[in-house]
């Protein structure tokens, strides 16, 4: 059961001193993922009393919820209901919310093929720079009034409003899924993913570890199967398991701590980079390659710039190093005036993605 | 005037250093073919338009407008039906006609890198022969370019399955006001900072102009299945697709037409509609042949359940082509059937249809004009028809209010006034309807933030304050406008 809980106006409140006052925020959901990007200094705002499920009828393929709700209390939901956030957002710890998914923008293995958060946002509610309350984009899939400041706000870590209801597109689950193994070299299975992606397979998810590639198959039964006896490969049991331990970075490659976890990303067709090798697990198809390592920051930026990617440090801080890419001096420029336009006095999640910001 | 310091003077002299004399249109003749874009009711003259063919002329005419504080509105193919693309009396119409290039076709990461004044259609075209396409379809495709397609996060009707311009764009390239290049997105699956892409798309060339659009490829299909079928009762129709959807499919395609729409179609497509049913929906099923053969018996089976007269499925690509024809040439239909229609955009909760429908017809007997209705029924688009006869004094200002009535509705049970064709000039007003002072705010910090000199295409897609608070004062002073027996708000 969901509790019901409205405290907008406790929040606005506690959002109008801080303007008063010049002090900034710093915005809490459940706190799962504190790990990533910077940390911010500033008066907590906590929004995770603020729960509830505003509206949800499967048969809009919507669901409007409090950012406060728990991630895995709208999951179970929507799983009720034969539905799913098919972003598959990682669910760090059971007080994960609906709002920290979309403030902090991660999508989970299903993400080439199903969409990213912010293909799955329909609308936002903030309380905006300028302390007001304000509604933009909606329940419906298709609204092209106004800027899209649903979308924008997706990924952007609370550094331009605090987010209070958020309306996402939900799918329906697929009938069956399957995942092969096969065991191969890591160029045969990059060779094997580039030809796959012109097929009209059904795939859903691929991992790459430790000498095994991982292919999810989700579609209609008959489909699903066909596409097993084309691609070969050994069905894996308890597949759900693995799909949720790496989405949820469960997983045992996700349990080393001794070095930075870097998180690369590349068009998807970028061949095995022999630098990376190693401690490293590879998802979406390619798109994204995960490495614990002590390569010095700017030589394995260096190896994503060269290969059309960027590099993240995704947990572990390094003194001194932003976790995310440098941008470009023009595009910077242009993110940070964009900053001082929807946060003018400064006060929401200061450094917590650039530390210009 | 003091020829020196006259900005239009100014303009065109510098005008010259940038492009050739044939790029240069200053002339009447030369200017009225870009007075309105695909809304007509609307013209304006321009200064001057301008056809620039490389990135740097266009950031050199940036760089001058931006000195010179002259309006710049970009135009793609003037498709549009908002007037987004209406010419400033005091500026300049930048058009990127003359940037028709597929410049690279990506077979490994499934992307084509393009210039926007390609048309939507010779993308798929071009990358037919290697299996794939590029899903979002406007009905205009044949004419409409990619650039005003990323303007306007424009859809068409297979945005259920496929999603908008937005899911299918990667990265573009955008010239701001000061004239500066800025690469946004890339052809990764994410992108460090803030989502640029996504604002860019459907701002309807407020913060920059586009000159470079990478598109996403899709593979294509296996096999595509068309389902007609025709109802006695508009409801059931709604019921039917809502019960798809709820039954765990996702059509690629799903349409509805209202009967004064079937008609007009049918007259002249010959699409072999029923000219006797209240609605029919059209149901585009496709992915392999297995599950298509089994989401067509599915889908017969919930329409069946609702009441469908008959179902029709289409025996061939050529019958499935011409069911869509009959769809996709709606508007022109209309257009042989009323000197003049104004077409509506607004976007309603599904469950909400068969309600909006009726109060539609309502609005029509009472404005006493007629309308036919078309409906992406999947996504919740409606585009209801307003037919009325610009020669007849008060017709199109009546066709106005009707028009803004039902945008109003759309509001009021939870939708939105624009699903595709963006706000433009038209929807000015309706934008007061949907978004108050702290929306308001917001939208009008972000054009600052690209454009503070407001150049980008003025006085478009955003209202001012002064004009809400305005419209306000108007409803509170009179009531309710010339009908105090609707409701509005």
């Amino acid at each position: 059961m969901i509790a019901d809980n409205d405290i907008t106006s406790t929040l606005q409140a506690q959002v109008a001193a801080a303007l008063a006052a010049q002090q900034p925020l710093a915005i809490i959901g459940g706190g799962s993922k504190a790990f990533y990007g910077n940390e911010t200094s500033g008066t907590a705002l906590n929004v995770s009393p603020h729960t509830g499920v505003i509206s949800y009828e499967p048969s809009e393929l919507c669901i409007t919820a409090r950012a406060g709700t728990p991630l895995q209390d709208i999951e179970a939901l929507l799983a009720a209901n034969g539905q799913m956030l098919a972003f598959e957002p990682p669910c760090f710890s059971p007080a994960s919310t609906i709002g920290g998914v979309v403030a902090a923008g991660l999508s989970g293995p299903a993400r080439p093929w199903a969409g990213s958060v912010r293909d799955h946002v329909l609308g936002v509610k903030l309380i905006t720079g300028y302390g007001k309350v304000a509604n933009f984009g909606g329940q419906v899939m298709k609204n092209v009034a106004g800027y899209d400041i649903s979308r924008l706000i997706t990924g952007s870590m609370g550094t331009l409003g605090v987010i209070l209801e958020v309306s996402l597109k939900v799918m329906p689950r697929p009938v069956t899924e399957l995942t092969l193994t096969l065991d191969m070299p890591s160029q045969e299975a990059f060779e094997l993913t580039t030809t796959m992606r012109r097929s009209t397979f059904p795939l859903s998810a691929t991992c790459y570890f430790d000498g095994c590639l991982y292919l999810r198959l989700s579609g209609v039964p008959s489909h699903v199967f066909a596409s097993h006896r084309k691609i070969g490969g050994e069905p894996l049991n308890n597949a759900d398991q693995f799909w949720q331990a790496l989405r949820n970075q469960t997983h045992e490659f996700f349990q080393q701590y001794d070095r930075p976890l870097w998180r690369l990303s590349f068009p998807p067709a970028t061949s095995v980079i022999s630098r990376l090798e190693g401690n490293s697990l590879v998802e979406w198809g390619g798109s994204q390659r995960w490495v614990y390592t002590n390569i010095p920051v700017n030589l394995i930026r260096n190896i994503a710039h060269k290969g059309d990617g960027h590099a993240t440090v995704y947990r572990g801080s390094l003194p001194g190093v932003n976790p995310f890419h440098p941008l470009t001096d023009n595009m910077r420029n242009v993110q940070q005036r964009l900053k001082q336009a929807m946060d003018p006095h400064g006060i929401f999640n200061l450094s917590r993605m650039y530390k210009d910001w | 005037m003091n020829t020196a310091t006259d900005p239009k003077r100014q303009l065109l002299r510098q005008l010259n250093d940038i492009l050739p004399p044939e790029a240069i249109l200053t002339a009447k003749e030369d200017l009225h073919p870009y007075e309105c874009d695909g809304l007509t009711a609307y013209r304006h003259l321009p200064l001057a338009v301008v056809l620039p063919t490389t990135t740097e002329q266009v950031q050199l005419i940036m760089k001058t407008c931006s000195r010179l504080k002259i309006p710049v509105v970009a135009r793609g193919a003037g498709t549009g039906l908002s007037g987004g693309a209406l010419p400033h009396a005091d500026g300049i119409v930048l058009s990127l006609a003359r940037f028709k290039q597929i410049l690279a076709i990506d077979t490994a990461n499934l992307h084509a890198r393009v210039q926007p004044g390609v048309r939507n259609l010779a993308i798929s075209q071009a990358v037919d022969h290697l299996g794939l396409f590029y899903a979002p379809d406007p009905s205009s495709q044949i004419a409409c370019s990619i650039g005003g397609n990323v303007a306007e996060n424009s859809g068409g009707v297979h945005c259920l399955k496929y999603g908008l311009t937005v899911h299918n764009i990667l990265e573009i390239k955008v010239v701001t006001i000061e004239g500066e290049l800025l690469t946004i997105g890339n052809d990764r699956q994410d992108t460090p900072g803030y989502d640029l892409l996504a604002l860019m798309t459907g701002s309807e060339g407020m913060l920059g102009i586009v000159v470079e659009v990478m598109v996403k490829l899709t593979v294509k299909p296996e096999t595509v299945q068309v389902l007609m079928a025709d109802f006695a009762a508009i409801k059931d129709a709604g019921d039917a697709v809502a019960a798809i959807i709820s039954r765990g499919i996702i059509p690629a395609g799903l349409e509805m037409m209202d009967k004064p729409a079937i008609r007009a179609a049918e007259d002249f497509i010959h699409a072999g509609y029923p000219l006797d049913a209240n609605a029919i929906l059209l149901c585009e099923l496709d992915g392999t042949e297995d599950a298509v053969s089994d989401q067509v018996s599915r889908v017969s089976a919930i329409l069946k359940a609702h009441h469908a007269g008959t179902i029709h499925i289409a025996k061939t690509a050529t019958e499935r082509a011409r069911l869509w024809a009959g769809r996709k040439s709606a508007f022109p239909a209309v257009g042989r059937i009323s000197p003049d229609y104004y077409c509506m955009d607004g976007t309603i909760p599904r469950k909400h249809l068969a309600h909006v429908l009726q109060k539609i017809n309502d609005f029509s007997q009472i404005y006493g004009l007629g309308v036919a209705n078309v409906f992406h029924a999947g996504d919740g688009n409606l585009h209801p028809l307003i037919l009325y006869d610009a020669n007849r004094p008060g017709e199109l200002e009546k066709a106005e209010r009707f028009g803004a009535d039902i945008l109003a509705l759309c509001v009021k049970v939870g939708g939105s006034i624009t699903g595709e064709h963006g706000v433009g000039h038209e929807k000015l007003d309706s934008m007061c309807v949907q978004f108050g002072e702290a929306e308001l705010e917001v939208f009008h910090a972000v054009k600052r933030a690209f454009d503070p000199d407001e150049l980008l295409n003025p006085g478009k897609a955003v209202p001012t304050l002064h004009r809400c608070a305005e419209l306000g004062a108007m409803h509170v002073h009179h009531g309710q406008l010339s009908h105090p027996e609707l409701p509005r708000f």
